[in-house]
């Protein structure tokens, strides 16, 4: 006995110095693994997740019980105890009518999110069925010259998220075409600058929802005789109007404050205005021109929201008023997967923004 | 023996000046005055000049005496207050190709590269030449500046001491009559100044193009230079003294090093930077 456990142990630590030697030679293959760095850069912040998702998970315990506590205690001062022990009972029992109705814990999430992706499934199918189904008639009509019947069933949480992504792309091409032409312009004459500058100041702090207002007066009197997306038309003019600001204001900083060696070189070879302003101009100030247009991004999609919400324009923004507004026992629980998905979009837009602002700028170091 | 010196006011004082075919730049009266708040500060005031047709002339003078302004002024991108400024008899209007500029700083777009920097001059300068030609000038200044191997290096990419070659390589490349040089070797160390300043006077005897440039080196001016001009000290700064430096060309730091004359130049000079 004694002597099998010596055995072992001589074992384990031959074991022990074979796994060293292959890591010292792991090691050497590939000098660039770091047990530091890999701590730093994958477990701490799986760790924070964890910690994250643990203290909410007890913070909607806590909220959970302070308002079945409450239940319980209205339903004794109002009915007695027999209601107050019934009511007791309905709650321990995880009956859908009687739950307490407050912030939800990471499990109902990641249940309502399960719900979400099955419902789009069933409706994407409807869809497919229904395009089959009126496939026939559908081209009798176009060949007739009618309009073609389209699916007016409800839109799933996926279809809510690329309605959302295409009103905030259009929003974010309509201040692009503005606010960098604009900046340009201004960017390079002071008078100009000068005469819009208040304009600038006055309007970059208005609020989404005034912008929707205006926008809405313009568009509902424009699109009156015409059958278009007014909806569609209203959120996407607004968000771009509320983001084009600090591409604005970037653009034009950017050319105004192009480095003045720059300048002298454009003014010693004498090049033409046109060249001055596309090979010297506008190069040195992509850099700037870029942040502004990330900030215009995310500010679109942040603003995208409550006006989709103001509008009543299908997306994220309305999947989340509707859900507040119905009520239901998930209700609560959807829309903090609408905020999780509603982040995740974001950062990632962020990021495809700053891939771009790396690839076409000469300034390598832009970080987040 | 005695260095001759000569003091180019003096000159215009009692009418002696070089014959006017044989000039290329001539600075006549030049005044610089920036209005400020507390009344007009004069920066150059009755500053005459004359640089010869192939001439190679640095200025020394003391920091902020005016030697950027005036150079700024001659390169056109720094307005005249008064007197004017000529290039082969003909007043100068603005900036333009036929005085190139080596900076201070390298001043290339760091989004482009080396090839496309140099090329940036001479499509301007060489419009009708066939786009293969133009090529073929940069790539020749390139080679002469010792970056065969970088043409297509980002400007970013490349240590400052050859983003400075690629400047000397546009300057060159856009064939001025006149070059004019800031200070082009102040930011590099020792070593990297040494190798610019033989390349640079390697590429100047093969082209002559007259040239001015200022520097904070005694022993660059020396070395370089046909005449040391050196300004006083401002405000109301102008030509101080003139010194020739006699040495045969084309020089090797060697052979100026070890010239009897050199120390008499070196003293020159440090006595009047030091009075």
């Amino acid at each position: 006995m004694k002597q099998s456990v010596t055995v072992n142990k001589t074992q384990e630590l031959k074991l022990a110095g074979a796994a060293k030697a292959a890591l010292s030679k792991f090691k050497v293959k590939s000098p660039k693994f770091d047990l530091k760095t890999f701590l730093r850069k994958v477990i701490v912040p799986l760790a924070s997740i964890l910690l994250f998702i643990g203290l909410w998970h007890i913070g909607a315990k806590a909220l959970f019980n302070i308002e079945a506590d409450y239940k319980i205690q209205k339903a004794l001062t109002d009915q007695g105890q027999a209601a107050a022990n019934a009511m007791a009972a309905c709650i321990a029992s995880g009956d859908i009518s009687c739950q307490p109705n407050t912030l939800p814990s990471p499990a109902q999430v990641w249940e309502s999110f399960n719900t979400l992706i099955a419902d789009h499934k069933v409706i994407s199918a409807d869809k497919l069925a229904f395009k089959e189904k009126t496939a026939a008639l559908n081209e009798k009509r176009i060949s007739e010259g009618k309009d073609p019947i389209t699916y007016t069933g409800r839109p799933s949480f996926v279809d809510q998220i690329f309605t959302s992504l295409k009103t905030v792309f259009a929003g974010f091409l309509l201040a692009f075409f503005i606010a960098v032409p604009i900046g340009i312009i201004i960017g390079l004459s002071d008078t100009l600058r000068n005469a819009f500058n208040w304009l600038i100041q006055v309007f970059k702090p208005v609020s989404p929802v005034v912008w929707l207002l205006l926008v809405f007066m313009i568009v509902k009197t424009m699109t009156k005789d015409s059958n278009s997306d007014s909806a569609f038309i209203i959120s996407f003019i607004s968000v771009g109007l509320c983001a084009m600001w600090a591409t604005l204001v970037n653009t034009a900083m950017g050319v105004s404050s192009v480095d003045k060696d720059y300048i002298n070189v454009a003014k010693v070879l004498k090049l033409g205005p046109l060249q001055k302003v596309f090979k010297v101009i506008l190069p040195s100030s992509l850099p700037l021109i870029f942040t502004g247009l990330r900030i215009t991004l995310s500010v679109a999609w942040m603003v995208l929201i409550a006006i989709e919400l103001l509008a009543q324009s299908p997306g994220l923004g309305s999947f989340v008023w509707e859900e507040f507004q119905n009520g239901a026992n998930d209700s609560n629980s959807k829309i903090i997967v609408a905020m999780f998905i509603i982040g995740i979009i974001g950062f990632l837009l962020d990021r495809i923004m700053l891939t771009i602002q790396n690839m076409v700028s000469f300034n390598k170091n832009a970080t987040a | 023996m005695e260095t001759e010196t000569i003091t180019i006011k003096d000159n215009h004082v009692n009418g002696i000046s070089f014959p006017s075919d044989r000039i290329m730049l001539d600075l006549k009266d030049l005044k610089k005055v920036y209005p400020t708040p507390k009344g007009d500060y004069v920066v150059l005031e009755h500053l005459n000049l004359q640089i010869l047709k192939e001439e190679f002339v640095t200025i020394i003078g003391h920091s902020g005496c005016g030697k950027t302004t005036m150079l700024s002024m001659i390169a056109g991108l720094n307005p005249i207050s008064g007197g004017d400024i000529a290039v082969l008899g003909n007043p100068i209007q603005g900036p333009g190709p036929d005085r190139g500029v080596i900076f201070q700083a390298p001043s290339l777009m760091p989004w482009m590269t080396a090839l496309q920097n140099v090329l940036l001059g001479v499509n301007r300068v060489f419009p009708h030449a066939s786009k293969a030609q133009r090529k073929d000038i940069a790539k020749y200044y390139l080679h002469k500046v010792g970056l065969d191997g970088a043409f297509d290096k980002k400007a970013n990419e490349l240590s400052q001491g050859m983003q400075q070659r690629v400047g000397i390589a546009r300057a060159f490349a856009i064939k001025p009559k006149v070059l004019l040089l800031d200070e082009p070797f102040g930011m590099l160390d020792s070593l990297t100044r040494g190798e610019l300043q033989d390349i640079l006077i390697e590429i100047w005897n093969k082209e002559k193009i007259t040239a001015v440039m200022i520097t904070h080196d005694v022993d660059e001016a020396i070395f370089l230079a046909d005449r040391v001009v050196m300004m006083t000290s401002g405000p109301r700064a102008k030509i101080g003294d003139v010194l020739p430096i006699k040495f045969e060309r084309p020089r090797t730091r060697k052979s100026v090093l070890e010239h009897e004359d050199y120390y008499k130049y070196r003293k020159h000079l440090i006595d009047f930077l030091e009075h």
